[in-house]
């Protein structure tokens, strides 16, 4: 049989025969996650897929609502939308990931609920982001995810890849975000549309879980399908930690056959990165910082799916320290991904340390990113965000000009107040 | 696709890397997922007179890759319920491509350039060039030939979308084997 790449091994697997890039497929995901911003509708699709009432679902065992995108902030309307998802989840068994306890994305990856060979599926464009655990993982909408608490069973266009071969180690200083950023801008936002990314390379085992969630994370910004890892020691030992040592030892995971068919190979020297910013109101539009015109911020936001996780927090925090806090008129919101991540931050004194330098804390979950919960920014103000998108009206607020950038160079903005180097009007 | 088409109505131009925040902002499914109700907030962050300016039977007309960013359905459902029809653009973000169809809102691919606001057009099964194969045809004349779209998007549209196609069957398979119409499209 000719080689397959990774993502057709894997959705062979989920197909239960070999399937190529180009087929349209139906397919059973191990997992599916919806969230309070997409399952009302899927349960109303679901209602009519019952003719009247949406009935049990298919397999809950297959399937995690993440109460994560409406909090107490949120106002009546969206909490009653939130509650049809609760109770639904509630007399059918479904398990759940409650109101600030995070980000469905973070939470599934922390309680090992995706995991190496498998399909797993969110409605919600950042499933993507499991694709770090070498999981084929991607978005669905509403109706997509109905159709799979009606039967099981989901159609796919098998994606042809491109591969994305990583080499060397990121400088100090330089983060995935950066790397992420990078290859937004040099893929563009339809770059990778309805193809799957494999990054592969002796740079992978240089870049740690995190930094990988990142990348994963941000592949659909290219509009990729799905972005994926290999299944490497430090997969199976961040598995370890929710699975167990034991069932994570036997995870193997898939890789692509020697000599598959790729759309499009890209070499990335991880040392050659330097930091990044994109800037408003596209993620696909971006420059190094260094040559970037001095660009003063208004409010600076830490958190979401790609930056909100204990290490990005220990990264902004160095910075914020040595500079001496918050400059006058700035604020910082800091979000963080998920509660475990927040009780970490609480045990180290961290969070304690952010409010002290003038941080304000919000509960665990989507917060502001897409401005559905408070800490969203006010009037025509700049913001630079650890986020994945800065769309126009993204945090809730269509005057806001959104930038994006690393943890790192995120805090620099928060003690500077400006983006950017020191010459030159705002861009 | 003789249920679906032929289609007239008005081009209303956009250009590309139309993104789901730009179609509704995601800020405005916290009051209410009723598409009847979120017309009105299409576009408002972009094209602030759009909704006002929509007449039923409009039809998009985009660059590429529309529909780009969230996977939100109500940027599909909201421009079902303006009485919008069908968009055309060069390409479209995969999840937005998944939730038109899904609804059975006609997302054709075809070169849109040139294409101008306000102006005539009409979407038509192309004559005699196969089955699915559709074409669009502007007011000065011009016949553009749209990508066709596989047997299994053209099924699901013409049941109206994936929940009257899933109702009718029972699922994806009409007698507990695989659709045969998924497997048929190769590359």
């Amino acid at each position: 049989m000719s080689p397959h790449t990774l993502a057709e091994k894997l959705l062979s697997r989920a197909a239960g025969r070999s399937v190529r890039a180009g087929e349209l497929i139906v397919c059973r995901p191990d997992l599916a996650l919806g969230t309070d911003g997409s399952i009302p509708m899927a349960l109303e699709y679901l209602a009519q897929l019952h003719g009247g009432v949406a009935g049990a679902p298919d397999d809950a065992s297959r399937l995690v609502f993440a109460l994560d995108h409406y909090n107490e902030s949120s106002g009546p309307k969206a909490l009653a939308l939130q509650d049809k998802a609760r109770r639904y989840a509630g007399v059918h068994g479904i398990a759940v990931f409650e109101m600030n306890e995070g980000i469905g994305h973070q939470r599934v990856l922390e309680t090992g609920r995706a995991l190496p060979g498998q399909l797993v599926v969110g409605a919600d464009s950042h499933s993507t982001t499991y694709g770090a655990m070498n999981t084929f993982a991607t978005g669905i909408g509403s109706s997509d995810l109905a159709g799979l608490m009606y039967c099981g069973e989901l159609w796919l266009k098998v994606p042809g890849s491109i591969e994305v071969r990583l080499s060397g180690r990121l400088r100090a200083g330089v983060s995935a975000k950066d790397v992420a950023l990078a290859l937004v801008g040099r893929l563009r936002a339809d770059g990778a549309n309805y193809r799957a990314l494999e990054f592969v390379g002796a740079g992978v085992a240089a870049l740690d879980i995190d930094d990988r969630i990142v990348l994963a994370n941000m592949a659909v910004e290219a509009g990729a399908k799905t972005g994926l890892f290999p299944c490497d020691a430090q997969t199976v030992a961040y598995l370890a930690a929710s699975i167990g040592a034991e069932r994570a030892a036997g995870l193997v995971g898939e890789s692509a056959d020697a000599g598959a068919s790729y759309v499009e190979r890209i070499e990335i020297d991880l040392g050659e990165i330097e930091p990044m910013m994109a800037l408003p109101h596209r993620v696909d539009r971006v420059m190094p910082i260094a040559a970037a015109p001095a660009t003063p911020i208004g409010m600076v936001y830490l958190g979401t799916c790609t930056g909100g996780r204990v290490k990005d927090y220990r990264e902004a925090l160095a910075v914020l320290r040595s500079g001496g806090g918050v400059a006058p008129g700035v604020r910082l919101v800091v979000t963080p991904a998920s509660e475990p991540i927040r009780a970490e931050l609480e045990a180290a004194g961290m969070l304690r340390e952010f409010e002290a330098l003038g941080a304000e804390i919000q509960p665990p979950g989507c917060g502001a990113c897409c401005g559905t919960c408070a800490g969203t920014p006010t009037g025509d103000v700049r913001v630079v965000s650890t986020a994945n998108r800065n769309f126009k009206g993204r945090m809730g607020n269509a005057e806001a000009q959104i930038y994006l950038a690393s943890p790192t160079e995120c805090a620099r903005a928060a003690v500077s107040g400006v983006l950017g180097g020191s010459k030159g009007a705002p861009p | 696709m003789s249920r679906l088409l032929p289609l007239t109505g008005r081009a209303r131009r956009f250009g590309d890397d139309v993104n789901t925040d730009n179609i509704i902002s995601s800020r405005r499914k916290r009051e209410t997922i009723d598409p009847a109700q979120l017309r009105s907030f299409l576009f408002e962050d972009v094209a602030p007179d759009f909704a006002a300016s929509i007449r039923a039977g409009d039809i998009l007309i985009a660059g590429s890759n529309f529909g780009c960013g969230s996977a939100m359905e109500i940027a599909v459902t909201a421009v079902l319920a303006a009485g919008i029809r069908a968009i055309v653009a060069k390409s479209f973000s995969r999840t937005y491509l998944r939730n038109a169809l899904n609804n059975g809102l006609l997302a054709i691919c075809a070169g849109t350039d040139g294409i101008v606001e306000g102006e005539a057009i009409e979407l038509r099964d192309a004559p005699g060039a196969g089955e699915g194969a559709v074409e669009l045809r502007t007011d000065s004349g011009r016949t553009i030939a749209c990508e066709p779209l596989p047997p299994f998007m053209q099924a699901m549209l013409e049941a109206g979308g994936l929940v009257p196609y899933l109702r009718s069957r029972g699922g994806f398979s009409e007698a507990g084997g695989r659709d045969v119409s998924m497997t048929k499209e190769q590359p």
